[in-house]
């Protein structure tokens, strides 16, 4: 493997809250029965757990959260996705089950600041007012698909795919612009 | 004359003044003056021209109704036309311009359609532009275009920016005045989420200014308190100057927020479109004033009563030293208390009542003002100001008894209730006879999707029009001066002759007047809704605020119909006019759309590219050189793929990972050909058809492993066609045990192509990609010059070819790598008109040229990837039909000009005779059409009636200006019929 690059290299901006692309991530889509003993035993090897519905579960650096009834993200350090999938694999093999690397599909943002809320309420119709730390929302920001979810004090991560990285940058870019403040 | 009074203004700031310009005339306001107070307390009564007969125009009202009042306002990139004087604030160097008019306000040519009224009444368009027929696209239409309209259209990009918003609330208040504020305070102390909206800068609405306890306190006292305690609980959200502009189905709203308005070029937005959910809409919207219809009541200088109080209590402005108030109600009492307190002179109170004996009447003869009882106005004089007004009995014909002089004419038809909020998703009303107005009916509120109110109207809004039942609906007590019952007045004087309806108004800005209304009644209108668009009553950018209820009682009359018979017009959002600029909000410019990158697009903007949309991708069209055509960059980009290796950016394939024990049967389905039985390390290429039988996707398969399969689509069709796995998957066969992936951008591919690719990937090494270890049609995985690399050995250009894929993020470095190892074999970039050449000399389609959604798979000879032994797949029952198994459908062949040159696209080819249309009969059509380099002529393909079995024939295609190319039908494999280039 040599030279990956995330989509913008890690742009940031600063206005009333500072948008970064947050560069590479490791990402794996798992599809299986969410109530697989095998899937549970396998991310408890990695620290996690199935999440509930629409949560997210965070430990050591890693994070898995719930996108569908079927449908799980496992996020990692970007190097360490191909061995994850390959594990989560073997775990699964004797189940019907889809496990693959996506982390090159997207591209990770993050918006950071006391008002980083309001830079996503002008983009996603997400009532962030009630929006808690664990939960990911499957969403959209003005014409793309997205999913988000509260990453730190004062800071959501807000994922896309890699091809629109450049027009979720000018979306962060425009919707954080001093003077542009909400409340 | 209008001019600002000494003191008062409960809104202005006298220590701020602001310098603003009205047609480039420099005058002076305050901060706290709308436009429009800013403009009267400079002496500008006049301020624009009427749209259809140019009648000199001055300010009727104070808030949103106003019908008259709007200019352009800024200049150049901040121009912006028909802009509400009496809603937009003054802010220091506002440039005003009034509308309407040539040469000039004072003087306006246009001015002589006035004098011409009998030749414009209802219906002029459809009564005048019908005959000679020729003459609307010629004679009418480019006049009625040049004076159609208000204002003029901006020249230049507008450079403010705009958002949107969203929010979510229990309980959504529109309205800020004394019954929305004591609603949301009850709400807020139940715990909910409230939020509060008010379309103007001030709390309180019209309390402060008409006056009143509530609940022991001044209502002004009243009203800050209120405020204060809402500002203070964390549950409650409360907004200035944002209008609830509509509510729609599931309590959605558009909330309409002037944020930089008044502060242009400071950074800000100028406007913010709120996006609300709410789970309760409360409409304390109150009520709008309804002007009276009598002669000449659009004199500059005839305004509500309300408004005439407002502008004095609000902005220290007088209207005019004498005025008279025309009412057939008491609340314009309080108008003429206004102008006594503000020590100007009240000529005389016209009450059309026969007895005005309530308090507010005796209060008023109490200070000596006249009070003429059962009388009306017969007239006013005046044209570009008022100057007096003609007396007449209410009751008669309009003879004249007194003559009044006057500068200003304060008038009251009586109140209406703002119901379009309550309106805009089904709420219904019910007509009010005691109070002559349409109020809600709380019985039938617009309903939610578990049949639940979706509003609830309080207030002046609800038909309360006196602070103590306003505010005892809130359980507050209040007092204020007792009002006698009004009398409904829909014409002054009641039997007015033609030459007074002529000249009486009912909807000011489409100059509709209740000659018209009663026309439209004669000539057979019985429909609201089609009076209206025949007369354009209630059509302006006012939406009928002032004339809805006034024109409909004059057709009930003309009709001879109670009012509720007629009903209302239907009210629609938004409830004022809101910007384009917020409802596309930030897209606009680079954000318009978005638009997808491969992760090799940099490379290609620098290396000089033309571009080709694809879907929202960019696709390389071709790389010309210095000094290169297109045609020509195309031509090179060819001979060097064919004779050395050329580069594709093919990341933009659609890619789907289908997995499962069930996968194979899936595939069978999906795809007209077998999936099940493709060996693992295999390709295929495969058909996709609709459920109607028709091809709607195409590409290369993979069997992955025993129970994967990677599916390429078409570039456009990537998340079309996943979806489609998904609906058949999660609606269908929801026992499949199946489960897939888009993988689409997880990869960066890139096809290399042409008789030395072999060479370069070689040399890249890492991976066997021999013709035995890696044979046509098969794929591999490994390294390939240290990326992680699956190759697959597919080709479509028909030349020895490898598409190789690379995770994305490695997807510019191996691009760049490519280029690096191939220098030597000639490697060049090539782009997707060079790929559509190929594939055409090949004679392989394209989903969307030779396809176009009314072709099967059987039209284009694909008959071979079409299975037989299946038992089903999606498409095969719909094949079965008569019409597509018609031998006379139209087939695809390769066709050659005689002459070598290229054919037009899309051109048919004439058969003899013609049809009922005096058309010529048709036989086929061209699909595709380029010049090929390599045979160094045309080449197409089309779709021909029985054309395979008619090779060698020679059909016509007229083409532009009279001239016929003709055409040879040839098979459509150009290049390379037998296959060996590319299976080498």
């Amino acid at each position: 493997m040599s030279d990956a690059v995330s989509a913008l290299n890690g742009q940031t901006h600063d206005g009333f809250a500072r948008v970064a692309e947050a560069g590479l991530r490791g990402m794996v889509t798992i599809r299986a029965d969410l109530g697989s003993a095998a899937l549970a035993g396998a991310l408890a090897a990695l620290g996690l757990s199935v999440p509930a519905q629409r949560g997210i579960v965070s430990a050591g650096g890693k994070a898995v959260g719930w996108m569908s009834p079927d449908e799980l993200l496992l996020l990692c350090d970007y190097a360490q996705a191909p061995q994850i999938a390959a594990d989560l694999t073997s775990a699964l093999a004797d189940e019907h089950a889809l496990v693959t690397v996506v982390s090159d599909a997207r591209a990770l943002f993050t918006v950071q600041g006391a008002k980083a809320d309001q830079v996503l309420m002008k983009l996603c119709p997400v009532d962030f007012a009630t929006l808690p730390e664990g939960e990911l929302r499957r969403t959209r920001a003005a014409q793309v698909a997205a999913a988000l979810w509260r990453s730190g004090p004062d800071e959501i991560s807000i994922v896309c795919f890699r091809s629109v990285a450049g027009y979720m940058m000018g979306l962060l870019e425009v919707a954080s612009r001093k003077g542009g403040e909400i409340f | 004359m209008s001019t600002r009074l000494a003191k008062g203004g409960r809104l202005i700031d006298r220590a701020k003044p602001l310098n603003f310009t009205f047609n480039d005339k420099p005058l002076r306001g305050y901060a706290g003056d709308t436009l429009a107070s800013a403009l009267l307390g400079a002496g500008q009564v006049m301020l624009g021209r009427s749209f259809k007969y140019h009648r000199p125009r001055g300010l009727v009202a104070s808030g949103v109704e106003e019908p008259n009042a709007l200019v352009g306002l800024g200049r150049n990139a901040r121009f912006e036309p028909d802009q509400r004087t009496t809603t937009t604030e003054l802010f220091e160097g506002a440039e005003t311009r009034s509308q309407n008019h040539w040469p000039s306000l004072d003087f306006d040519v246009g001015e002589i359609n006035d004098k011409l009224y009998k030749f414009f009444p209802a219906g002029f368009y459809y009564k005048t532009f019908m005959f000679p027929r020729f003459a609307w696209k010629h004679l009418f239409e480019p006049i009625v275009r040049q004076s159609a309209g208000l204002g003029g259209v901006p020249r230049e990009a507008d450079v403010d920016r705009y958002e949107q918003a969203y929010a979510y609330t229990d309980v959504l208040v529109a309205g800020g005045g004394v019954a929305g504020l004591a609603a949301a305070l009850r709400e807020a102390r139940t715990g909910k989420r409230v939020m509060v909206l008010e379309q103007t800068p001030h709390w309180g609405g019209r309390a402060p200014v008409d006056g009143g306890q509530i609940d022991g306190q001044a209502a002004a006292d009243w009203i800050s308190n209120a405020v204060q305690t809402l500002e203070g609980m964390d549950n409650v959200t409360l907004r200035t100057r944002t209008m609830l502009a509509g509510l729609h189905d599931h309590g959605y709203a558009i909330g309409y927020q002037s944020v930089g308005d008044a502060t242009p070029g400071d950074g800000r937005p100028r406007h913010r479109l709120w996006r609300i959910r709410a789970g309760l809409t409360i409409t304390a919207t109150g009520a709008i004033e309804r002007p009276l219809a009598f002669a000449g009541n659009d004199v500059p200088g005839v305004m509500l009563a309300g408004a005439v109080r407002d502008y004095i209590v609000n902005w220290g402005v007088s209207p005019g030293d004498r005025t008279v108030i025309v009412t057939n109600n008491d609340d314009a009492y309080r108008t003429a208390l206004a102008v006594l307190d503000a020590g100007l002179t009240v000529a005389a109170v016209i009450d059309a009542r026969e007895h005005a004996s309530g308090p507010l009447a005796q209060k008023l003869r109490e200070r000596g003002v006249r009070v003429l009882e059962g009388r009306g106005i017969a007239k006013v004089h005046g044209r570009k100001a008022v100057t007096g007004v003609a007396i007449c009995a209410q009751a008669g014909e309009g003879g004249v008894v007194e003559q009044i002089a006057c500068d200003c004419v304060a008038m009251s038809g009586g109140w209406s209730p703002v119901v379009h909020l309550w309106s805009h998703c089904g709420g219904k009303l019910t007509w009010d006879n005691t109070h002559a107005m349409f109020r809600p009916d709380p019985d039938r509120p617009p309903l939610g999707d578990a049949g639940q109110p979706l509003a609830r109207a309080v207030g002046a809004a609800n038909g309360l029009l006196t602070l103590p039942e306003i505010m005892a609906e809130a359980d507050l007590p209040a007092v204020a001066e007792p009002e006698a019952p009004l009398a409904p007045v829909w014409v002054m004087p009641a039997g007015a002759k033609e030459a007074l309806k002529f000249k009486s108004f009912l909807d000011y800005q489409n100059d509709v007047k209740v000659s018209d209304v009663q026309l439209a009644a004669r000539e057979g209108y019985e429909s609201v809704e089609h009076t209206k668009r025949y007369t354009t009553l209630g059509m302006a950018t006012d939406q009928g605020k002032l004339s809805n209820i006034n024109g409909l009682a004059v057709l009930s009359d003309a009709l001879g119909q109670p009012i509720p018979a007629t009903g209302t017009t239907t009210f629609r959002p938004p409830y004022t006019p809101i910007s384009f600029g917020a409802i596309a909000a930030e897209a606009r410019g680079e954000i318009f759309q978005p638009l997808r990158r491969t992760p090799m697009h940099a490379w290609h903007e620098s290396h000089g590219v033309a571009w080709e949309p694809v879907g929202l991708w960019r696709r390389p069209y071709t790389y010309p050189r210095t000094g290169e055509s297109h045609r020509t960059a195309v031509n090179r980009e060819i001979t060097n793929t064919r004779s050395n290796v050329g580069l594709l950016d093919a990341s933009t394939l659609g890619k789907i990972l289908v997995k499962g024990p069930d996968a194979g049967r899936f595939l069978d389905l999906m795809y007209t050909n077998m999936m099940s039985t493709l060996p693992v390390g295999k390709c295929r290429y495969g058909l996709m058809c609709n459920d109607n039988g028709f091809l709607m996707d195409d590409g290369v398969v993979v069997r992955l492993s025993e129970d994967s399969w990677l599916c390429h689509t078409t570039s456009g069709g990537a998340d079309r066609i996943h979806g489609h796995m998904e609906d058949w998957l999660q609606c269908e066969w929801w026992d499949f045990k199946v489960y897939t992936a888009n993988l689409t951008e997880q990869f960066a591919q890139v096809a290399v192509v042409g008789p030395k690719a072999r060479l370069l990937l070689e040399k890249l090494g890492g991976m066997d990609v021999s013709a035995e270890a890696l044979p046509f049609m098969t794929f591999a995985e490994g390294t390939l010059g240290g990326f992680d690399a699956r190759v697959f050995r597919i080709s479509f250009s028909g030349e020895l070819s490898y598409e190789i894929a690379v995770p994305a993020a490695q997807g510019l470095a191996f691009w760049q790598a490519l280029h690096d190892a191939g220098a030597e074999f000639g490697a060049m970039p090539y782009g997707t008109e060079a790929l559509h050449v190929m594939r055409a000399e090949k004679g392989f389609i394209m989903i969307g040229d030779e396809s176009d959604g009314t072709v099967i798979p059987q039209d284009l000879g694909l008959s071979w990837a079409i299975s037989k032994k299946k038992a089903d797949y999606i498409g095969k029952r719909a094949q079965e039909r008569s019409h597509m198994t018609d031998p006379d459908r139209w087939q695809l062949v390769g066709l050659e000009t005689l002459d070598g040159l290229v054919l037009p696209d899309g051109v048919y080819a004439v058969a003899d005779g013609y049809n009922a249309n005096g058309q010529r009969h048709t036989q086929g059509r061209v699909t595709s059409t380029y010049f090929s380099p390599t045979l160094g002529r045309g080449i197409a393909m089309g779709l021909v009636k029985h054309g395979p079995a008619r090779m060698g024939e020679v059909l016509d295609f007229p083409a532009d200006k009279g001239a016929v190319i003709k055409a040879r039908i040839v098979d459509p494999v150009f290049y390379d019929k037998e296959g060996k280039k590319q299976n080498v």
